[in-house]
């Protein structure tokens, strides 16, 4: 386990949403700043995927479910080499390969396209059910808020029914959807519980906490693994913690400097 | 038509492992034949279509065939996104069969009625658009869809025409001839092409008159020489579908003559009139209720000739 690559990876997952939402003045960095955590311990310690062969058949596969946060994942596989960082600079612009919502169009690495949300999860379990005999391992990152879609609750009890331990669904549950919380909007409470009667290994989790998320990753299960990962949405900047309004607002002049800023001195 | 895919598919599935057949917890008395030959190939994954066709592209993705298969709208428009964003733009190696195209399933309500399917798939980049009107082309199509790569639509009738001896050899993607003459010509896709060839016999045996008969079972992508070609002599021309006419078959062929500039003198298009049936009865009697049959096509070309 290297906690430092894990570590390194969110920083830059981290600063890259800020800079690449300044540039592109597009939304949803508080959406990727809940998650960076997350991905630094999902591309920086855990997948094995190898940029000089993308495509290799016995690699594990990642989906960003929520794709409206597509910059984190695209700054994760620049840093794991996929493509040059210097692609970062163009997300969201005129021409550029690298839309708001991932897509996997012209990107090694990408290996599944979202935007609308309850996509991801049951192209996973496709994934993972081919998949399995190759010791292949399949991890989808959702938001909480996309638990409203129907699939949701379709592929819970599809995964169990079909026993795919070879399934990592992490929910990045910053408890905000896209106009209030979670929990005024339709709340999802008792959210673990409801996994678990579907049949998931549930590991209730600080989002932050890389450790926690390393564990719960290389957990062994007999079933498919559900983490609910407690984060806070616009983390590491103060200014847009548990604000909707950086679901949608891009950063510019002084809150763009300020962002770097915070994010420099970012304490864990 | 059912019958005939699932026996080519059993077939195909001795030939090819990667083959996979996923239901939408329809097909009694159709798929269990598959699911005891092949059970690792065969998913049932409950009502849930919009799961199940994302659940396909991950599997197509993953370098499998995959099939889904349901009746009238739910393997197509109850999970339309994920036709577009999982299957379609992800070129998936998917077919989406639907059993019970038109009103195949009339007495079951408007629910069951597939009458915009057509219209909607096509819409849909990447997506090729099949509706064999034949017993023998439900097959033939059932191995081309098997062995592209593509996302395709197979939408399987309960009715369906007959081959016959003057019937032009199966092409694939091209236009067939099932009745001759020049002049005249009704152009028809599905199994309603039935009614197309029944009204040619009956205007050959009572007023001496040629009509020609083509049988579409490609909709997309459409061969637009291959029909301009098969139009040479054509001074009337009537298409029949059991699908709306707005976005429909008929709408494909005027857009296909205009842009080509085929000057005929008379466009007649049956199909369903932009509504929905709330009407109770079976494929032939819905068929009579909105005049998409062989009596309206007589109807309509003695009108005109």
């Amino acid at each position: 386990m290297s906690i430092k690559k894990s570590e390194e990876l969110a920083d830059f997952i981290r600063i890259s949403a800020v800079k690449m939402t300044n540039k592109g003045k597009s939304s949803h960095v508080a959406s990727v700043l809940s998650m960076a955590d997350v991905l630094g311990v999902v591309y920086g310690d855990y997948l094995k995927v190898n940029p000089d062969e993308p495509k290799a058949t016995d690699r594990d596969i990642f989906i960003l479910s929520k794709g409206h946060a597509g910059a984190g994942v695209y700054a994760a596989l620049a840093w794991r080499g996929f493509f040059s960082k210097s692609v970062l600079d163009t997300h969201y612009q005129n021409g550029s390969i690298l839309s708001g919502h991932v897509s996997h169009k012209n990107i090694p690495g990408v290996e599944f396209s979202t935007g609308s949300l309850g996509h991801g999860l049951p192209a996973s379990i496709g994934f993972a059910m081919a998949r399995k005999e190759l010791g292949s391992r399949v991890v989808c990152v959702m938001g909480d808020g996309e638990c409203n879609e129907g699939t949701t609750w379709e592929s819970a009890l599809l995964a169990s029914h079909y026993n795919l331990n070879n399934l990592t669904v992490i929910i990045d549950c910053n408890k905000f959807q896209s106009l209030k919380t979670t929990k005024e909007t339709l709340n999802l409470e008792p959210f673990a519980q409801k996994w678990e009667s579907f049949g998931w290994d549930v590991f209730d989790i600080d989002g932050h906490d890389i450790k926690a998320i390393s564990a719960a990753l290389n957990a062994n299960s007999k079933k498919p693994k559900c983490i609910i990962a407690n984060t806070i949405k616009g983390n590491g900047v103060d200014f847009m913690e548990n604000n909707i309004l950086w679901h949608y607002r891009s950063p510019q002049n002084e809150e763009y400097e300020l962002a770097l800023e915070k994010l420099k001195n970012y304490e864990r | 038509m059912r019958d005939n895919f699932i026996k080519t598919l059993v077939e195909e599935r001795s030939k090819d492992d990667s083959i996979m057949l996923l239901t939408g917890d329809l097909g009694f008395g159709v798929l269990e034949e598959f699911e005891e030959l092949y059970p690792s190939s065969y998913l049932n994954l409950g009502i849930a279509e919009q799961t199940m066709t994302g659940i396909a592209s991950g599997l197509a993705l993953s370098g499998k065939r995959v099939l889904t298969y349901s009746i009238g709208n739910f393997p197509t428009l109850r999970c339309l996104e994920q036709i577009r964003n999982d299957l379609a733009y992800h070129e998936c190696n998917v077919t989406i069969v639907a059993v019970g195209g038109g009103f195949s399933y009339g007495q079951l309500g408007m629910s069951h009625h597939a009458t915009e399917d057509i219209g909607i798939m096509r819409a849909l980049p990447n997506v090729e658009v099949l509706v064999p009107c034949t017993n023998l082309e439900s097959e033939l199509i059932t191995k081309e869809v098997i062995a592209s790569n593509k996302t395709s639509y197979l939408r399987l009738d309960k009715s369906f025409d007959t081959e016959t001896d003057d019937t032009d050899s199966f092409k694939y993607g091209k236009l067939r001839r099932f009745r001759k003459g020049s002049k005249y010509v009704i152009i028809a896709t599905g199994g309603i092409l039935e009614e197309a060839t029944k009204a040619a016999d009956e205007l050959k045996t009572k007023f001496n008159l040629n009509i020609k008969v083509l049988g579409c079972h490609m909709v997309k992508p459409f061969d637009e020489k291959d029909l301009i070609n098969n139009l040479v002599d054509a001074d009337i021309i009537l298409t029949i579908e059991e699908h709306n006419l707005v976005s429909g078959f008929g709408a494909l062929i005027g857009e296909v003559l205009f842009r080509n500039k085929v000057q005929i003198n008379h466009f007649i298009n049956l199909g369903i009139n932009d509504t929905y049936s709330g009407e109770v009865g079976d494929q032939k009697f819905l068929r009579n209720s909105y005049k998409i049959n062989k009596e309206e096509i007589i109807k309509q070309l003695l009108n005109k000739i």
